[in-house]
């Protein structure tokens, strides 16, 4: 009797049901696309900031600790700068977040003589074959600035390619630079520091944007004869996909030895920038990783400002949703008050009459949450698309948490119906008064 | 006879307007009660304290020996769930559900459920055969013989009948006042409230009220069981 009694609401009040489940679909919609694009918005973040170059530096311990004390980013100084030995470049790939460094270079910089002034010489790898060795095997990667600057714009010849010329003797040089000194693309330049001489055939010019422009870039080991540091080099740069970091983050940031030992093994099988720069120091004891903070702290003020308006606009909807449902089920119950009346008159309680009409709103409202729920995942993914280029991925979660939110919106929308409902009175409904 | 019925000194008023006035009636066991007067007189206010839908402002009302009027509202939803069952002038049919399935409501409200039981409730008002139409697809004779089905389901010691009679035809009329006399001689206790001679001067008694008093009270001499 009880389901006959809803079936016949769902076909007599069709229309201001199917009201209902739309108004629950589309809140549930909103909620649902936000809340997954939220989740997911971290990474997306984070694949966009990788286009901008390394997230990670890693230098001497001895140059980070001057760094630490005088608060700067590089340290000038020759002759007061440890070096990293170049073969151990490779011990990046044997951490346990090896998959996710995406691209890394080593790099010596110096300053060298051309034209009778002093410019910037970096040496770094290119498109560097490396080979290096992991659980006993040997393997190779390609990797280097062409990946790492990718925002480069060679305005004339081409980007230098290690393993497409023989020999070392190649650069590319700023567009600022080579304005200033009229170098173009096919010109031998010659660089010198402290009686050593470098002749470099210019392969490309470009323009970065920022102070590369004024720098040449060259293979590392031009770099290293120049300052008599075969073997070594000064610092590495390495682009790694990494996880938003939060409260637990920031902590092991401070000092991993203050998490306890669930956390340590929660924070260090996630991949925080910090743990993957402790993992680094791990591979390669004489070095300290550190993240570049720029990049980090973009991230976390885009993330953050993001997923607060993605929480306003998921709120905005629910509370919409809660005012339409709020309305459309006051007036179902004021058509419907004659028959709940009868209810009340024939001795059913007003406990009974309410789970009648709560039955019938939440299943309609289980109706619009699945429909909303998939509505929801074609919203999350046209948004993907148009700002991230690629889809969102949908969480289970998220779905458990959709269907929460709608059952407590339903239940606080219908407050006023139900409050309606209690106080109906047969003698008054259903004689019309004295 | 007892008394199935006491109401002593009851008032109801509404605002500034009362719409019962120190009223104090008996109804016996077994007894069919008319209760006349014009509209306005206050007989849907008696109507609704009687079958314990509304409760009165001064005054006391006794259902079968126990007074009732001071009782929570889920107790007297109890009461007419259990022992009063209404008639209704507009019948009040639940117009998704089959002329069974109307009745079969009250069942639900007050025990179980019971198909065959409600069918023999139809049979006795003679609507067996139409037991799965729609109230859309009955004439209001027939509905109104639904809602005396509904009421009597529950086998309630008083059916309380706001003017029964008042949307039906002089055919369905008699009809309806053949079913009350069967079920006077059954010994159920009747109160109709009625605007109408017709239906009130074939009932036992005649209560007469206007402006919410009591102004006669007689037995009917024509009354013939």
């Amino acid at each position: 009797m009880f389901f006959r009694m809803v079936k016949g609401t769902f076909i007599r009040q069709k229309k201001k049901l199917l009201m209902i489940a739309l108004t629950v679909a589309l809140g549930a919609s909103i909620a649902t696309a936000m809340l997954n694009v939220m989740l997911d918005v971290g990474d997306k973040i984070n694949e966009e900031l990788k286009t901008y170059g390394s997230n990670i530096t890693v230098v001497p311990q001895s140059s980070a600790v001057i760094s630490k004390l005088y608060d700067t980013e590089e340290e000038d100084d020759d002759a007061q700068t440890e070096y990293i030995k170049e073969e151990k470049v490779g011990e990046l790939l044997t951490i346990f977040w090896a998959n996710n460094i995406t691209d890394f270079a080593p790099e010596t910089d110096t300053t060298v003589t051309l034209n009778n002034s002093e410019v910037g010489l970096v040496g770094t790898w290119f498109n560097h074959k490396l080979e290096f060795k992991k659980k006993g095997s040997v393997y190779t990667r390609d990797t280097g600035v062409i990946n790492l600057r990718s925002w480069w714009d060679v305005e004339s010849g081409t980007m230098l390619n290690e393993q497409a010329v023989s020999g070392d003797k190649y650069a590319m040089i700023g567009r600022e630079l080579a304005e200033e000194k009229n170098i173009k693309a096919g010109d031998i330049i010659t660089v010198s520091r402290d009686g050593r001489n470098e002749e470099l055939e210019i392969i490309g010019v470009f323009e970065s944007g920022d102070d590369d422009d004024n720098m040449i870039y060259t293979t590392l080991s031009v770099v290293q004869r120049l300052t008599d540091t075969v073997g070594y080099i000064k610092k590495i740069e390495v682009s790694a996909i990494t996880s938003p970091e939060d409260e637990l983050a920031i902590k092991a940031a401070k000092n991993p030895s203050l998490l306890s030992g669930d956390e340590y093994d929660l924070w260090y099988c996630t991949a925080y920038v910090s743990s993957i720069c402790f993992q680094i120091q791990e591979a390669i004891p004489e070095a300290s990783a550190s993240a570049i903070r720029q990049i980090a702290d973009s991230e976390g003020k885009i993330l953050e400002k993001t997923e607060l308006l993605m929480s306003l606009i998921t709120f905005l909807s629910l509370i919409g949703a809660t005012l339409g449902i709020s309305n459309l089920v006051t007036s179902g119950v004021m058509e419907r008050s004659q028959e709940l009346a009868l209810l009340k008159a024939v001795g059913a309680k007003n406990g009974q009459i309410t789970f009648l009409v709560l039955t019938e709103i939440i299943f309609t409202s289980i109706l619009g949450t699945i429909a909303g729920y998939f509505l929801g995942y074609g919203f999350a993914q046209i948004i993907g698309h148009s700002v991230f280029s690629s889809g969102v991925e949908m969480s289970g979660m998220v779905a458990f948490i959709v269907s929460v939110l709608i059952i407590f919106v339903t239940l606080i929308g219908s407050i006023p119906a139900i409050r309606m409902l209690l106080r109906l009175r047969p003698s008054e409904v259903l004689h019309g008064g004295h | 006879m007892e008394n199935l019925l006491e109401l002593k000194n009851i008032s109801k008023i509404y605002g500034g307007l009362k719409a019962l006035d120190n009223v104090s009636l008996n109804v016996r066991k077994g007894e069919w009660l008319a209760i006349m007067g014009p509209s306005g007189s206050g007989k849907s206010t008696m109507m609704n304290i009687v079958g314990c839908l509304d409760k009165p402002s001064t005054g006391e009302v006794f259902f079968d020996g126990k007074d009732v009027s001071k009782e929570s509202g889920k107790k007297l939803t109890e009461l007419h769930r259990d022992k009063i069952g209404l008639v209704f002038q507009q019948f009040h049919l639940i117009n998704y559900l089959n002329a069974v399935e109307n009745v079969m409501v009250a069942q639900y409200y007050h025990s179980m459920p019971d198909e065959q039981e409600a069918l023999e409730a139809l049979e006795r008002v003679g609507l067996k055969d139409r037991a799965k139409h729609l109230p859309s697809q009955l004439s209001g004779g027939e509905q109104q013989r639904v809602c005396i089905a509904r009421a009597i389901i529950n086998s309630p010691q008083l059916i309380l009948a706001d003017e029964p009679t008042g949307n039906l035809d002089e055919a369905n009329e008699n009809i309806v006042l053949d079913i009350f006399r069967r079920l006077h001689k059954e010994g159920t206790t009747l109160v109709v409230v009625t605007h109408d001679p017709e239906v009130g001067e074939v009932a036992q008694r005649i209560v007469r009220l206007e402006h919410g008093k009591i102004v006669s009270d007689r037995e009917n001499e024509h009354f013939t069981d």
